[in-house]
């Protein structure tokens, strides 16, 4: 078969589909969401596939699947694993029959999330397996190895990826072949129900399972040992290819590559430690290896000293890079860094922080509510989705930003304190029904004043357009009954919801005074889709005669499309999507064309 | 092997650009790697994308100083991703500059002009195409990439022609765009001296 270029998440997804995966269940999030997607695309006709309303349910749904015996798959971003994380934590105790692996990508840097939190830490935590692939390539064979493994021991296992790893891309010959599953059926059993007595007896199995992985792993082929001397460098992830790459062609050390760092192959690491003085650790986010290492000196008295995050010699926050490893590793083994000459000093370059698209809804729906609370106190809190972006100047709609569905329930918080301000909350129409439901019951249930706006668009926009219940569209290509906000909402007790088109300027000011106005929690929910989604409308013209240049269209709305040009502001044809919102603030009625009402 | 960085904003095309290359490489027999910025900076952010064509690479990224060819898509993310660049390696970039949000904000004046004369001082071989003139002749804004591909392509550092790209284009873009982007890449070509 020819040579295919795969995106590392695409690869970990044929990977599945060749291991006989028969149920794949996730929720989108930066860099994991192509593996779900992929699967949905690829399907031979026999994989159940959904995107789950988040990854708790995703994840419950992946153990169901496993209960019977059926190969499956649950994918999300690292943050998404402390919302699956209760029931991780106890499946780990009950344990699958078909194989299950989680599949979790880290986000090293971070380049798209709140935190640098390390599953392989998650691992330990739950006393579960994690794999840890150093290249698209090695993922593929790796996520049929997980399956495997989590047959032979009855256990979910996690598969951990990086951002460098879930989108690299690489020329790739894919097998034909795949494994055929034949699912047993549930069987009911007390093993899969949990009480404190099983708990007992199967934690105690657990801790005996341990070091049988570890040995286990020990010879398994994503861990292995290279070189000779008395220095040693271990490396897992991609971390492992950049040391590859900087030290390719030198000898004189040894090389420890770690692709399961829980239960950390503890054989293999006394392997590597004999003779060894001194090691390096190269890793990415938490001194994972460093600290397997250290325990392994420990536990055996040996005399080789080990460097890394703990010992200032690594970075202990960020992405790796190439550079960075090799600074480390020269300067570990003695070795001179090449010199190059700096380059000369750039002039200032522009700075480009990611913006709200021209067109896009969201800017509409925080400007209406800015000049609605205009010269009152009012405090808006924020969530997770393109809307964040709401924060920068000059719109500063964005006040508070902590985690999926967070912002409904800080804002509750931020009222019981300070009672005199208005109290916002902006949530996303698939951040609302990830997390974000429980919190308007919440603030319903406790009878506490809260502006719910949801900013309705459609789908799910910051990682590439999922559908989601309000949609209406699954991963099966079907079309199921849409879930309405406005009816949830008002299901739930919020007697005021209004519905507005926040593109219309002087009608959505007036929803949002009116839901200000009331007592208890009031909603608006604006819906405009996506531009991604929608076609655009024809793009709107500055008549320089008539613009005096205030630029107040710039300083207000901070759209891409208008620029200043001459002292006046211009419209890039190009960019503009037509959504006319700049028409109706222009003082001097200037701004023409686009969408109509 | 030969490493080539493509860099731009957010929203100019680097992804099919950086497909494309990789497309025509892999066509030729050689293994492929690639990186993409891809996330909240797709948002108007920079982007950079890494190509790397051969054996012999192990990161998905490409080191400082290691890449043959900087393809970029506006010049204050040439200089931007200049590090990047081979002490022997080539620079093609669009002359025009895309101003930020931000630049329109603060009243900055930045117009590439002082990165384009930073980009000469450099010294190393510096390609400069004109796009506005290409797009125009296209009639479209959106075949930029496929015109810095052409001007790329014909400068050599790819180690395939411009005419060479063509089945990638046939392979990779939609049907009804296929005609304006087969033209800019020509165009794009032709500017750098590569007949069609």
């Amino acid at each position: 078969m020819a040579k295919t270029l795969l995106m590392g998440n695409e690869i970990i997804a044929m990977g599945a589909i060749r291991a006989g995966v028969g149920l794949v269940s996730g929720y989108p999030g930066t860099p994991s969401t192509e593996i779900l997607e992929t699967v949905a695309r690829k399907n031979p006709g026999d994989i159940y596939v959904e995107w789950s309303t988040n990854e708790k349910s995703a994840l419950e749904v992946a153990a169901g699947g496993a209960y019977t015996g059926a190969r499956t798959m649950v994918t999300m971003k690292q943050v998404g694993l402390n919302v699956a994380s209760d029931p991780l934590m106890s499946l780990a105790y009950v344990g699958v029959k078909g194989g299950m692996v989680v599949v979790v990508a880290d986000d090293p840097g971070p380049i798209s999330s709140q935190t640098e939190q390390d599953t392989r830490r998650f691992a330990a935590f739950s006393k579960l397996p994690v794999f840890d692939p150093a290249s698209p390539e090695e993922a593929y064979t790796m996520i049929g190895d997980a399956f495997d493994y989590s047959e032979k021991y009855g256990t979910p296992v996690l598969f951990r990826s990086t951002t460098r790893i879930c989108h690299g891309c690489a020329s790739i010959e894919l097998k034909e072949e795949r494994k055929k599953v034949v699912p047993e059926g549930f069987v009911k059993d007390s093993r899969w129900v949990i009480f404190p007595r099983l708990t007992y007896q199967n934690h105690l199995k657990i801790e005996q399972r341990q070091p049988v992985l570890a040995d286990d792993f020990s010879s398994y082929h994503g861990n292995c040992l290279s070189g000779s001397g008395k220095k040693g460098i271990a490396a897992g992830g991609v971390s492992y290819s950049y040391a590859m790459e900087s030290l390719a062609g030198r000898s004189g050390f040894k090389m420890l590559k770690v692709g399961t760092p829980h239960p950390f192959p503890e054989q293999l690491a006394l392997k590597f430690l004999e003779g060894l003085d001194e090691v390096l650790c190269v890793e990415e986010l938490d001194p994972v290896i460093e600290d397997a290492l250290l325990a392994v000196v420990g536990k055996y008295h040996l005399p080789a000293v080990i460097f890394g995050k703990r010992t200032g010699h690594t970075p202990v926050a960020g992405e790796n890079t190439v550079e960075s490893v090799r600074q480390a590793a020269f300067s570990f083994l003695g070795l001179p860094l090449p010199e190059t000459a700096p380059l000369p000093q750039p002039p200032e370059l522009p700075v480009r922080p990611p913006v709200l698209c021209a067109g896009c809804p969201h800017r509409a729906s925080f400007y209406a509510v800015k000049q609605a609370m205009k010269g009152r106190k009012a405090v808006f809190s924020g969530d997770i989705g393109c809307y964040t972006l709401g924060n920068a100047a000059p719109l500063d709609m964005v006040d508070t930003c902590l985690c999926m569905g967070a912002g409904v329930t800080v804002a509750q918080g931020l009222h019981r304190m300070e009672p005199d301000a208005v109290n916002f909350a902006f949530i996303g129409d698939s951040t609302f029904f990830h997390t974000g439901i429980p919190g308007v019951v919440n603030a319903v249930y406790n009878e506490t004043d809260l502006v719910l706006i949801v900013l309705d668009n459609s789908t799910t926009a910051m990682t590439g357009h999922q559908p989601h219940p309000g949609t209406g569209k699954t991963m099966m290509g079907e079309v199921s009954e849409k879930i309405s906000i406005p009816a949830v909402l008002r299901a739930l007790g919020v007697k005021t919801v209004l519905e507005e088109d926040p593109l219309d300027l002087p009608a959505a000011v007036a929803a949002v005074r009116r839901a200000s106005g009331e007592k208890g929690v009031s909603a608006v929910v604006f819906r405009s889709p996506c531009i991604a989604v929608t076609r655009p409308k024809p793009a709107l013209q500055i008549d320089a005669l008539r613009c005096v240049g205030c630029k107040k269209c710039i300083r207000e709305l901070g759209c891409p499309a208008i620029i200043l040009k001459d002292g006046k502001a211009s419209i890039e044809a190009s960019l503009c999507f037509g959504c006319g919102l700049c028409r109706g603030l222009c003082p001097t009625k200037a701004i023409e064309g686009g969408r109509q009402e | 092997m030969i490493n080539c960085i493509l860099a731009g904003v957010g929203g100019q095309g680097t992804v099919l650009a950086s497909k494309l290359i990789a497309h025509t490489a892999m066509r030729q027999g050689h293994p492929v790697h690639t990186a993409e910025t891809i996330g909240m900076a797709q948002r108007g952010g920079s982007v950079v994308s890494h190509v790397r064509i051969g054996e012999g690479g192990y990161s998905p990224l490409i080191p400082l100083g290691s890449a043959q060819l900087l393809l970029a898509f506006e010049p204050a993310e040439a200089v931007r991703a200049l590090p990047y660049l081979a002490p022997d390696g080539v620079i093609v970039t669009a002359k025009k500059a895309v101003r930020p949000v931000t630049a329109a904000l603060s009243g900055s004046s930045y117009d590439g002009s002082e990165m384009l004369s930073y980009l000469q001082k450099d010294g190393r071989r510096l390609i400069l195409v004109d796009g506005e003139e290409i797009l125009s002749r296209c009639g479209s804004s959106k075949v930029l990439n496929t015109a810095l591909l052409g001007a790329a392509a014909a400068s050599g550092a790819l180690g395939f022609a411009a005419k060479e790209v063509e089945e990638a284009v046939r392979a990779l873009v939609p049907e009804r765009f296929l005609e304006i982007n087969l033209l800019a890449l020509s165009l794009g070509a032709a500017a750098e001296g590569e007949d069609k």
